[in-house]
């Protein structure tokens, strides 16, 4: 066993060297190809830490911290985080719920269950901008049928995204549409997998529906949820996509989160070095959320490769 | 019991009713759009019966729209192009790249090996303009803002990490003894690479390449950052559209069509796979 579980490994004695350096190899041009790619990581870290604005070259140096300082006392900066967190925790927590919602519904495979849920994933399979699109052809205030519904209702000059106290639940909605499914399909298929005798068990001891949910179901399906809702929230707290292609960050100043904020910084105001600090900021925030990710990210997938 | 039947019988419905409306809703009403004219579409009260047109679409293909205000120059079809090159290149670079490191991390215990696999995956993680912004700068110096190679490598930050972790799954359940078997007989262990172990792992070799075709597909980001315009793919190109002066709105829709068919089929061709590629090898569908 020992021997077969090992066949490509180091054992014959007269190949030993190109056996050893075999696996290096095979990695490292796909490495290579990504180290290529990490160069300008490291350009963003200087860059951050230099008073450097493209229109005024003359007026560039290396100011250390400074940047990251003035970001203290900067509202805009706040308003960044603030915008940031609170679509972060509006996207992941709703979609969530209504993912876990939509999983429970399905649960069964039935033919038409299956169906279902192989249609509801074709949201996620359309790129976000073209998404954000799509909901801007349906909230066009001449012809969008969405905003014809809310007129049914009295609400005739509803402005959706263009209107401040609308926009970030508009946005927040679109990512609703795109990214739910993505929740769903995850827990569908954690709950699908989970063993069966003690939910029969509880069957037989006549347990009513909801301590079967909240006291087995939810606790085996908890790493399933972690998971999905980290991987989540590393996309949604770096979302561009679809707020640029929604709102610019507008109106005003009412979607501004990190990587659009960023993106106007470098593109509108040429202001390299806060661009870049700003962004070291958010890979802070999205490495400490990866680190989390990938812990449980690989107990779930130890548990998929331990039932293959 | 009644409340159960009650659920089951009344609510269950409802709500899955609600569910399909919402997210299927918006992709059907978009279609009927592309087939109808400015007229039709900006009829009060919306309407479901109309005779459909396919001008729209004729506009987009012949890249020419012609209005009262002059001839304007439609380059939709060159963007899809754009996007057929780039996600191919893109997936084809990362399949040989990708596989065998898959390989390698999958079959030898190997110094760093970990640790290569997880920079890679990292790499899935950090933000995109973090690195997008200073390439821009460099693509600029470089003139590679104009070439699809410059863009398909930059892709393959999407496209590499999900081909490795997949496919390394396969290739973690292949049983080594078959191998062995071949070797024993003799073969190289590129002949075995090649013979057997591709082979056997090709179902996830093919979702693989498959999903990391979606993704590059549906990315808007890195071209709006680093293409030029006559590099760049439907996402950027789509949505340059809505500003453009005297466009049709059903235009508009046509050209939303035409650019999520392409992942819409390849999703329900692949969709045994996409449980699995989505959360990177992590759930069994």
């Amino acid at each position: 066993m020992a021997a077969t579980a090992e066949v490509a490994g180091a054992r014959a004695p007269k190949q030993s060297f190109s056996r050893a350096a075999l696996p290096y190899l095979l990695s490292l041009p796909a490495l290579l190809v990504c180290i290529g790619i990490l160069i300008p990581f490291f350009t963003a870290v200087y860059y951050s830490l230099q008073r450097y604005n493209l229109a005024m070259p003359f007026l560039r140096g290396f100011i250390w911290f400074d940047n990251y300082k003035d970001f203290l006392s900067d509202p805009a900066f706040w308003n960044t985080v603030s915008i940031s967190l609170i679509y972060t925790a509006l996207t992941v927590g709703i979609e969530l719920l209504l993912g876990l919602g939509i999983a429970l519904l399905l649960q069964r495979p039935t033919l038409f269950n299956n169906a279902l849920s192989i249609a509801l994933m074709l949201p996620l399979m359309i790129a976000p901008a073209i998404a954000s699109l799509m909901w801007k052809l349906m909230t066009n205030p001449n012809f969008g049928i969405l905003s014809y519904l809310v007129g049914l209702v009295g609400l005739t000059d509803f402005k959706w995204a263009s209107d401040p106290s609308t926009a970030l639940l508009t946005v927040v909605l679109v990512d609703i549409w795109v990214y739910t499914p993505f929740m769903m399909i995850l827990l569908l298929a954690g709950l699908r997998g989970l063993p069966k005798q003690p939910f029969e068990a509880a069957e037989l001891d006549g347990v009513p529906a909801s301590f079967v949910f909240f006291r087995i179901t939810l606790p085996m399906l908890l790493p399933y949820i972690i998971t999905a809702a980290l991987f989540r929230m590393l996309d949604s707290i770096q979302q561009f996509d679809i707020i640029y292609a929604m709102t610019q960050g507008g109106p005003g100043d009412k979607l501004m989160v990190f990587q659009v904020q960023a993106y106007l910084e470098f593109f509108t105001y040429t202001n390299v070095g806060r661009s870049s600090a700003l962004l070291m900021v958010l890979w802070a925030i999205a490495y400490l959320l990866s680190h989390q990710f990938i812990k449980s990210w690989l107990r779930l997938r130890e548990r998929a490769r331990g039932q293959a | 019991m009644t409340e159960a039947t009650l659920w089951s019988r009344l609510l269950r419905p409802v709500l899955l009713t609600l569910v399909a409306l919402f997210f299927l809703f918006p992709i059907f009403w978009v279609f009927l759009m592309s087939f109808q004219t400015n007229e039709q579409i900006l009829r009060i009260p919306p309407s479901l019966f109309f005779s459909p047109t396919l001008d729209n679409y004729w506009g987009l293909v012949s890249g020419k729209l012609v209005t009262a205000a002059g001839t304007l120059e439609l380059p939709f079809m060159r963007n899809l192009w754009n996007s057929v090159v780039l996600s191919t290149g893109a997936v084809l670079l990362s399949l040989l790249l990708g596989v065998p490191a898959a390989y390698a991390f999958a079959r030898f215990k190997f110094r760093l090996g970990e640790d290569i696999a997880f920079t890679l995956l990292s790499f899935r993680f950090a933000p995109p303009l973090l690195v997008l912004l200073p390439l821009n700068l460099y693509f600029q110096t470089l003139g590679l803002n104009d070439t699809y190679i410059g863009l398909i490598w930059v892709y393959q930050l999407i496209t590499l990490p999900l081909i490795l972790w997949i496919v390394r799954g396969y290739f973690e359940d292949i049983s080594p003894d078959v191998e062995h078997a071949y070797r024993v007989d003799g073969h190289g262990w590129l002949k075995t690479f090649l013979k057997i172990s591709i082979p056997l792992a090709r179902p996830g070799i093919a979702a693989a390449a498959l999903l990391s075709f979606i993704f590059a597909w549906n990315n808007f980001v890195f071209a709006l950052i680093l293409g030029s315009s006559s590099i760049q793919p439907v996402t950027v190109g789509a949505l340059a559209f809505v500003t453009a002066s005297g466009i049709q709105y059903g235009q508009i829709a046509a050209a939303v069509v035409l650019s999520i068919l392409p992942t819409l089929t390849l999703a329900l061709y692949a969709q045994r796979y996409l449980v699995e590629g989505l959360s990177l090898g992590a759930v069994k569908g």
